[in-house]
C-alpha cells in the first residue's frame, strides 16, 4: 500500500537527503503495517515522537501500536514543539 | 526590587511629570503589569472616551518580577483603550525596554492629557522630563532609536517608540521597543501617536532589590529555570525552530487560515516554515534563519533573526534591509503569508520587517490584505482603486502595500483601517475575519473549535494570547483535547484565561507556560512580593482580572453580540482536512462559557461573581 510519511523539525534528519526538501517521503507499505512498526523502521526516538497525525488527526501514543495505515494516508510526527 | 513602589505620571497637556506611590492595596488585589495598571485605568478613564482623544490614558507598565532573575522577566505592557477596537487594550513586549524601566526605579508611566507638539520622553533613573521631537517626527522607528541613543550619548538607554504608522493614524500601529519587539495588537502605538508622543528612552542603574526573600527567591527562580531547560518543548523545541514550527502542524491539521479563510489549508505552507527558514537559498547558499534570540532574562530565546536574500525584488536596491533582522514568528508569516496565499518566504520578511522598521501590527496588516484580496477577486475594487493588480497570492502586492501602509499613501490608508472598517466601508462587513474589530491570529476556529470560544469572548479582540488553548488542542499541554469538539471547551478556554491573566501581570512570557503551571510561578511571586501569594489568591488574582477587563468593555458599550465570529465560520463548512464538514461552534458554547463564569445570558458578571471576586 501506498502511504506517505512527513517527518518535521529535528526529525526530518531521519529522512534521505532529498525528502527533507519536501519533508515527504513516498513509502510502499505491507497491509497492517502500525504507525509503530513505521517509527521502528526509520529509528525515530521515542521520546521524539510527540505529535502524530494520521491525515491531520491526532493518534494518542497508546494507538500507535495498533493502529494499522490505510493506503493513501499521511503519518505526520513531530517532535515536542510548540508556538504562538 | 519585586514593586519599586513608584508610578511616574507624565501630563502630556501641561508638560508635567511627577512621582507618585504606588498603591499598595491594589497590588495585593492585582499583582502587577497587566492587572494592576487596568485598575488604574479603568479607575481613572471613563469607559466611553475617545480612544484617540486626549481624555484616553496610556500606561506603560511591568510585573514585579520585571527585571529580577526570574526566566523571561523583562516583559512590559501597554494599557489603554484600543485605537482599533474601542475595548480595553493590553499589549505585551519583551526585549529590554521593561527591566530598564525597573531599573530606573518605576513600576509604571501613566500618560494623560495631549501634548501641543510631538515630544519624547526621557528617563534617567528618578529624573524624567519631556523634550522636544519635532526632529524625530517623520522618522522610523529604527531611525528614532539611532537618533536618541546617539544624543543621549549612550548606547545602553532603551527605546520604545511609534513609527510612521503611529504618526499616520494606522488604526492597528504597535509602539516597538529594541527595534524588532513589540506591543502590537490594538492599536496601543496609534493612541500613542495620537498623544504626539513620539518615544519613550530610558536609563536606569538602580538594579533590583528589596526581594522579600532573596534567599528564597533565588532558589524558586532556578529551581523554574531548570523546569524550563529540562522540558522538550522550552528547552529544545523553541529555541531550535521558534514559533514557525507551527506552520507545517497546523496546516497539517486543516485549521491553517487561508485566503482571507475561505480555505483552510495552504498548499504552499512549507515554503514558508520553519523548514524553509533553515534550508540554504539557491542564490547564495545561505540559510534565511541567522540565529534565535532572547529577549532580557530569558532561558528560553524562541526569537528569530534572519537575514533576507539580497536578490529578491524587494530589497535588491535597498541594501539598507540586508542585515540580520528580526522575524519571522508564527503569527506574521500566516498572516503576511497563508491568510493572503502568498508562500514567498523572503517576500513575507520584507513586509515583516517594514512593520517593524514603521510600528504596526502584522497580524492586522495581513489579514487586513487578505480582505482585501478578496474584495479585489469580488471586483469590489478595482487595480486603479489599490493602485495595482492585488490578487491572492501576489507577492508583489503584499510588499507594496506594506509601504505604502507605512508611509500612509495611496491604498495604504485605506489598509491602516483595518478589516473591519474596510470592510464596511466597501459594504462587505461579513468579509472583515475578526472579532471587535481586531483581525484573527493563525489559527482557524472550525478546526480549533476551543480558539473560536477564546476569540468570541478576548477582552481586547480577536487574540491567541488571551487564552491558548492550542496548547491544550493541537500541543497536549497541559492534556490532549480534542479540537474538533465543542464539549468541555467553555471549562478550558476560562481555564486559560485566568492562568494567562496571572502570568501577564507577573512581568513574565506566557510562553513559559508551555512548560510552567501556576505552581512554578507562585514560588517565585510569594518570594519576591510582600504579602502571601498562595495558589488560591493567584486563581483569584486571575479570575479578578478577567472580570474587570470584562466590566470596562460592558460599560464601554459592548454586549454579548460583540463576542460572537463572523458569518463565514458558523456557515462555511471546512473543505479539506480533518475538520472537513465543520463549522465553528460558537453558539454552543457560549452560554456554557457565560455559566461556566457566573454571568448571565448577556455577559454581565452576576452579583455573586463580583462580590466573590471583590469586584
Amino acid at each position: 500500500m501506498h502511504v506517505t510519511l512527513k517527518l518535521f523539525a529535528t526529525l526530518q534528519d531521519y529522512l534521505p537527503p532529498e525528502a527533507r526538501k519536501t519533508n515527504a517521503l513516498a513509502l510502499e507499505l505491507d497491509a497492517g503495517t502500525t504507525v509503530q512498526q513505521v517509527i521502528e523502521r526509520f529509528g525515530l526516538p521515542q521520546k521524539l515522537c510527540h505529535l502524530v497525525l494520521i491525515d491531520g488527526a491526532f493518534i494518542p501514543p497508546a494507538l500507535r501500536a495498533t493502529r494499522p495505515l490505510q493506503t493513501g494516508e499521511t503519518l505526520a510526527i513531530w517532535p515536542p514543539i510548540a508556538g504562538g | 526590587m519585586a514593586w519599586t513602589r513608584k508610578i511616574l505620571r507624565v501630563d502630556l497637556s501641561s508638560g508635567a511629570c511627577k512621582s507618585e506611590p504606588l498603591n499598595m492595596e491594589w497590588a495585593q488585589q492585582y499583582l502587577g503589569q497587566r492587572g494592576l495598571a487596568t485598575k488604574y485605568f479603568i479607575s481613572e478613564v471613563d469607559p466611553k472616551v475617545d480612544p484617540l482623544s486626549a481624555a484616553n490614558k496610556l500606561i506603560m507598565t511591568t510585573g514585579p518580577l520585571t527585571g529580577t532573575p526570574a526566566s523571561t522577566g523583562g516583559r512590559y505592557s501597554v494599557v489603554t483603550k484600543g485605537a482599533l477596537t474601542g475595548a480595553i487594550a493590553c499589549s505585551n513586549s519583551g526585549g529590554y525596554f521593561g527591566a530598564e524601566l525597573k531599573f530606573a526605579g518605576w513600576d509604571m508611566i501613566i500618560f494623560e492629557g495631549k501634548s501641543a507638539k510631538p515630544v519624547y520622553l526621557a528617563i534617567e533613573n528618578d529624573k524624567a522630563e519631556l523634550k522636544d521631537a519635532a526632529h524625530l517626527w517623520g522618522k522610523t522607528v529604527w531611525q528614532t532609536e539611532e537618533i536618541i541613543k546617539k544624543s543621549h550619548q549612550d548606547p545602553q538607554t532603551r527605546v520604545c517608540s511609534i513609527g510612521r504608522a503611529g504618526e499616520n493614524g494606522v488604526m492597528y500601529a504597535c509602539i516597538v521597543n529594541d527595534l524588532h519587539r513589540a506591543a502590537g495588537r490594538s492599536g496601543v502605538g496609534t493612541v500613542m501617536g495620537s498623544k504626539n508622543l513620539k518615544a519613550v528612552a530610558v536609563r536606569g542603574t538602580q538594579g533590583v532589590s528589596i526581594l522579600k526573600d532573596a534567599k528564597a527567591f533565588m532558589s524558586a527562580a532556578t529551581a523554574a529555570k531548570k523546569v524550563l531547560a529540562d522540558n522538550a518543548v522550552t528547552g529544545q523545541g523553541l529555541p531550535t525552530y521558534g514559533t514557525q514550527v507551527l506552520m507545517n502542524v497546523i496546516n497539517e491539521m486543516g485549521a491553517l487560515p487561508t485566503r482571507n479563510h475561505r480555505d483552510s489549508q495552504f498548499e504552499d505552507a512549507r515554503k514558508i516554515s520553519a523548514e524553509a527558514m533553515v534550508e540554504k537559498r539557491p542564490s547564495d547558499g545561505k540559510s534565511h534563519l541567522v540565529t534565535n534570540n532572547a529577549c532580557f532574562g530569558c532561558t528560553i530565546a524562541c526569537g528569530r533573526i534572519s537575514r533576507i536574500d539580497e536578490t529578491h525584488f524587494s530589497v535588491v536596491n535597498k541594501p539598507e534591509y540586508w542585515g540580520a533582522s528580526g522575524g519571522l514568528e508564527y503569527e506574521a508569516a500566516w498572516a503576511l503569508g497563508a491568510a493572503n496565499g502568498v508562500g514567498d518566504l523572503e517576500a513575507l520578511q520584507y513586509a515583516n520587517l517594514i512593520c517593524n522598521e514603521d510600528g504596526f501590527d502584522p497580524i492586522s496588516f495581513g489579514a487586513t490584505v487578505g480582505a482585501a484580496m478578496e474584495l479585489y477577486e469580488m471586483g469590489i475594487l478595482t487595480e486603479k482603486q489599490i493602485g495595482m493588480a492585488a490578487p491572492f497570492g501576489s507577492a508583489k502586492a503584499l510588499c507594496e502595500l506594506a509601504q505604502m501602509t507605512a508611509r500612509g499613501e495611496g491604498f495604504g490608508k485605506e489598509l491602516g483601517l483595518g478589516s473591519a472598517r474596510l470592510c464596511e466601508k466597501y459594504g462587505k462587513p461579513e468579509l472583515s475575519m475578526g472579532v471587535k474589530k481586531q483581525e484573527f491570529p493563525a489559527y482557524d476556529s472550525r478546526g480549533i473549535q476551543g480558539m473560536g470560544l477564546a476569540y468570541a469572548t478576548s477582552n481586547r479582540g480577536a487574540c491567541h494570547l488571551r487564552g491558548y488553548t492550542v496548547a491544550s488542542e493541537v500541543l497536549g499541554i497541559p492534556v490532549k483535547t480534542d479540537p474538533l469538539v465543542t464539549e468541555g471547551k467553555a471549562d478550558l478556554v476560562k481555564a486559560f484565561q485566568d492562568a494567562t491573566a496571572v502570568f501577564d501581570s507577573a512581568g513574565v512570557c506566557v510562553f513559559t507556560t508551555f512548560a510552567w503551571t501556576l505552581a512554578d510561578l507562585q514560588p517565585q511571586l510569594d518570594a519576591a512580593c510582600e504579602g502571601d501569594w498562595t495558589m488560591e489568591k493567584l486563581a483569584v488574582v486571575g479570575e479578578r482580572i478577567w472580570n474587570m477587563e470584562r466590566q470596562f468593555n460592558n460599560a464601554a458599550g459592548f454586549t454579548a453580540k460583540d463576542d460572537d465570529l463572523p458569518p463565514r465560520l458558523k456557515t462555511e463548512p471546512v473543505k479539506t482536512g480533518p475538520a472537513k464538514g465543520l463549522v465553528s461552534g460558537i453558539d454552543k458554547m457560549l452560554p456554557e462559557y457565560y455559566q461556566a463564569r457566573g454571568w448571565d445570558a448577556n455577559g454581565v458578571p452576576g452579583k455573586e461573581t463580583l462580590k466573590r471576586l471583590g469586584l
